[in-house]
């Protein structure tokens, strides 16, 4: 028994050493980059080495939140970290991050105005804009035959056990606000009791409070509808043609994910100039061939192909993107949303 | 012998102290504290954390995780016992091999797994699939308390097979022998010498079971469909939106009653030793 | 007989409802689509991407080498532990126990952040050093869970009986103790290898520097969707850790022949 144990034990570490090769470093200047998982075509991250001559240490992260908490206790050291926009929000308040230097970031320009100077860095000194998105419905148009153009349908008793919603407390908040007519970054008590009813009543109606899962549920056509970023819509649509996407009349969210340089970081220069290349015409296509995400990249956007470019989810109407609202760090009241979501699931 | 065995303890205790009890006062300290713990001079104290703990709604999350949890013990125990049997009083060259065969599973990704059961489990999944085609009416299998039960059978039965086989394996055969020869049958042999000498390799089961069940959130997040919060979930949503102060007190209160109920059972525990005991 | 066959049925159901979700995950790793809601044609491409996607690569090596050295490390301290703790008196050792069994109890964000924010406070870097200890801290409890029913069970009276006659303590341990509890120490490597394989929460507050394990990425692609080629790794896996199994089986079933053979 033993011999057969040190035999197998033997035998996998000789199995991992040559599935894995030896690893060589040089002396190249390295930046560590941190993102969300599966948020970048990967061949990007060998060009950049070879063409720069710098060694790219990658990591990633499930959730902003993780994220955070990680980068704020103090035990990394990151050169580029790519993330949500109210996140970088915070990190800006907190004195988190390094302000940019644009002479090194020339690619700034083809930037879209649209996504520059937003609130979360209104004179944009911290974050390069990477991909953008809006917060919609996807449903299945086999099983919704009617017209869907308003939040209310979440509340249609003849989808009951049909309707995935985001175990994301702000997005599902944010359905409940809109619905009502208020800002999606409201703090009145009273608005606040009212969303919490109204995610009460709905919830009897819910399939399941979800994130990652609404993707391949709604492909599989296990739910019928399902509240759901942009992004996840165009890659769901791509994989199932019974699928369309909208952003209700009464408005949503807007997101944009950013680059940004922690204010740890030590290797600034490359790090911008990491973020230079990733702003390119080139990557960007790449990226974008990969991920389908919506791009800021105007020069990039009119090389997209066209059944992308048509796809609702990848490039919304203008007076859809004028009804949206972008999340706005909370800072402290941020509490109450948290006391209010988890009472909601709890109940 | 004893005095000096019980040396042998002490370089864990070191890790103990280290690796477990700062963490957990650590995270005793944020629980009665507001905010982050930045600065020692800052920190104020309060006790509504758990003020806030004890209200209806996070009491109900409690017991139901409680009773969860112990239903798939239960089910662990019923399924996994007669597995530990199967495997000790098998041959000596497939007992390793049918034990490696039944905890290779877990060395997939639990993820995976989980997601391979959504996959089984779904509206449109394998199984109600089958059931269409033979004409009969599907089932909602998917995002209920069975399916979160399900799941932690499914991960949880190795750890309680594994340390009941352990008691059952090399078990010293003379004992099964002069009970059969005192006129014992079966049943009377499994109730009154086998069963018993397993017991502590049942205990060791129950607890590897039982404690993680409670706190378990991939599963009741996945296979529950997050409809109703149990305390690991909670726990886990808490953390990983920032509210670490309530979070930890969530997390204390849990510890506590856990640890409580396992003192109940550990003085069961030691009736068994004394010799007499329930049998 | 009828026994035997009910036992051998009742294995191949509990087989079957154990393998199940695996083979799933299989079938799916042949899937030409990407998304796990759809079966869009046989293809082997994900084992092609799977040779050249370097953080998988890197993932495997590091999931492998941490999960082997902290079950391994955890065995060996968790075993050594169990006999003290056996031998102590009942009031230390309850307390002992329930310090624990705290790890096992805590989530695992709890542990995560804890541990993270202990190693900062200590100024060590995060990365491969103290994710291993992360991993060996939970998984002593488990390895004391698993050996200390086997001491309970062994005759007090054997080890004396060594000793009175004459063998020393490090003898008695090596000859005596540690054959009869060794199915315990067995399982509670494998049990502590199990539990580090599977760990993504407290690897992902404890680790650093471009050390990351397969369930950290795993767990980062969910958003996206899980790409096939992580079923294909797993496919594979499997098939080694089977066909090793089977090579073993093998063997030592023809040594045993052998050794008869010879015998007569």
């Amino acid at each position: 028994m033993k011999r057969k144990f040190c035999l197998l034990i033997v035998l996998t570490l000789i199995f991992t050493t040559i599935f894995t090769g030896c690893k060589n470093s040089g002396d190249k200047a390295e930046i560590k980059v941190l993102n969300y998982g599966q948020y970048i075509d990967k061949t990007l991250l060998t060009e950049f080495e070879d063409k720069y001559n710098v060694k790219i240490i990658y990591d990633i992260y499930p959730a902003p939140e993780d994220m955070y908490t990680k980068v704020k206790a103090g035990g990394t050291d990151y050169d580029v970290i790519i993330t949500g926009e109210y996140m970088i929000e915070r990190m800006i308040n907190e004195g988190m991050l390094a302000k940019l230097d644009y002479d090194n970031i020339p690619n700034f320009e083809f930037v879209d105005e649209k996504f520059k100077n937003q609130p979360y860095d209104s004179n944009n000194e911290y974050a390069v804009p990477y991909f953008w998105g809006t917060l919609g419905l996807l449903y299945n148009t086999k099983a919704v035959t009617e017209k869907v153009d308003s939040w209310d349908i979440l509340w249609n008793e003849k989808y009951a056990n049909r309707i995935l919603m985001m175990d994301s407390q702000r997005d599902t908040m944010a359905v409940a606000f809109k619905k009502l007519g208020y800002s999606l970054n409201s703090t009145n008590e009273q608005e606040l009791k009212e969303v919490k009813q109204l995610l009460l009543m709905q919830k009897p109606l819910v399939m399941a409070y979800v994130v990652d899962e609404a993707l391949a549920m709604m492909i599989a056509e296990e739910a019928d509808i399902a509240l759901i970023w942009s992004s996840e819509a165009a890659s769901a649509m791509g994989s199932n043609e019974n699928l369309n996407y909208i952003i209700p009349k009464e408005g949503s969210n807007i997101w944009i994910d950013a680059m940004c340089v922690p204010a740890t970081s030590s290797h600034k220069k490359e790090a911008e100039l990491f973020i230079n290349f990733m702003t390119s015409k080139e990557s960007t296509l790449k990226n974008i061939d990969e991920l389908w995400y919506s791009t800021v990249h105007t020069e990039a956007v009119k090389e997209v192909e066209e059944f992308l470019f048509d796809n609702p989810a990848f490039n919304p109407s203008d007076e859809d993107v004028k009804r949206t609202e972008m999340f706005r760090d909370l800072i402290d009241e941020i509490k109450v949303y948290n006391k209010l979501w988890t009472e909601v699931i709890a109940d | 012998m004893k005095n000096k065995a019980k040396l042998l303890t002490y370089p864990y205790i070191v890790w103990m102290g280290l690796f477990i009890i700062l963490p957990v006062l650590l995270v005793f300290l944020y629980s009665i504290t507001f905010n982050e713990i930045n600065n020692i001079k800052t920190i104020s104290f309060t006790i509504n954390n758990y003020k806030m703990f004890f209200t209806p709604v996070y009491i109900q999350v409690t017991l139901r995780s409680i009773y969860l949890a112990a239903l798939s013990t239960i089910i662990c125990l019923a399924l996994g016992y007669p597995i530990a049997m199967i495997i000790a009083n098998s041959k000596m060259t497939s007992k390793s091999i049918l034990l490696l065969l039944f905890i290779l599973p877990m060395w997939m990704n639990m993820l995976l797994r989980t997601y391979a059961w959504m996959t089984i489990l779904g509206n449109n999944g394998l199984i109600n699939t089958l059931l269409a085609n033979l004409g009969l009416p599907t089932l909602n299998l998917l995002y209920n308390n069975g399916a979160v039960i399900l799941g932690m059978v499914y991960n949880f039965i190795p750890f309680m097979v594994l340390p009941i086989y352990t008691t059952l394996s090399k078990m010293d055969n003379s004992l099964i022998e002069v009970s059969e020869d005192l006129g014992a049958n079966k049943v009377q042999t499994f109730i009154k010498v086998i069963f018993p000498l397993s017991l502590p390799g049942v205990i060791s089961g129950i607890i590897m079971v039982f404690m993680p069940a409670v706190s378990s959130f991939v599963i009741p997040k996945l296979l529950g469909g997050g409809k109703d919060a149990l305390i690991g979930t909670l726990i886990e949503k808490l953390f990983s939106l920032g509210d670490w102060n309530f979070g930890s007190a969530v997390s204390i209160v849990m510890m506590f009653i856990i640890l409580l109920s396992m003192a109940v059972m550990n003085r069961f525990d030691v009736d068994k030793e004394g010799g007499a005991g329930l049998w | 007989m009828v026994k035997r066959y009910i036992s051998k049925f009742y294995m191949i159901l509990m087989f079957i409802f154990l393998y199940a979700p695996i083979a799933v995950l299989a079938v799916y790793s042949f899937n030409s689509s990407k998304s796990r809601g759809a079966w869009g044609g046989f293809t082997l491409k994900w084992y092609v991407e799977l040779f050249n996607d370097r953080d998988i690569k890197s993932a495997l090596y590091y999931t492998i080498l941490v999960a082997l050295l902290s079950a391994l490390i955890s065995t060996i301290i968790g075993t050594i532990s169990a006999i003290g703790i056996h031998n102590m008196k009942h009031k230390q050792k309850a307390l002992i126990l329930n310090i624990n069994y705290l790890p096992i109890l805590n989530p695992d964000i709890v542990t995560g952040i804890a541990l993270m924010i202990l190693y900062l406070s200590l100024n060590l870097k995060l990365g491969f050093l103290t994710m291993l200890l992360s991993h060996i801290t939970f998984g002593i409890p488990y390895v004391i869970l698993a050996v200390l029913p086997k001491l309970k069970q062994m005759n007090k009276h054997i080890t004396e009986a060594a000793l009175d006659l004459g063998a020393t303590p490090l003898y008695a341990l090596r000859k005596v103790l540690l054959p009869q509890i060794k199915p315990g120490i067995i399982t509670g490597f494998l049990i502590a290898f199990t539990l580090s394989i599977d760990d993504f929460v407290i690897s992902f507050f404890t680790t650093g520097s471009g050390v990351n394990n397969l369930s950290m990425v795993i767990y980062s692609m969910a958003r996206r969707g899980i790409k096939p080629t992580i079923n294909a790794l797993s496919t594979l896996m499997l098939a080694v850790v089977l066909g090793l199994l089977l090579l073993i089986n093998k063997r030592s079933s023809f040594d045993k022949k052998h050794v008869k053979k010879v015998g007569k």
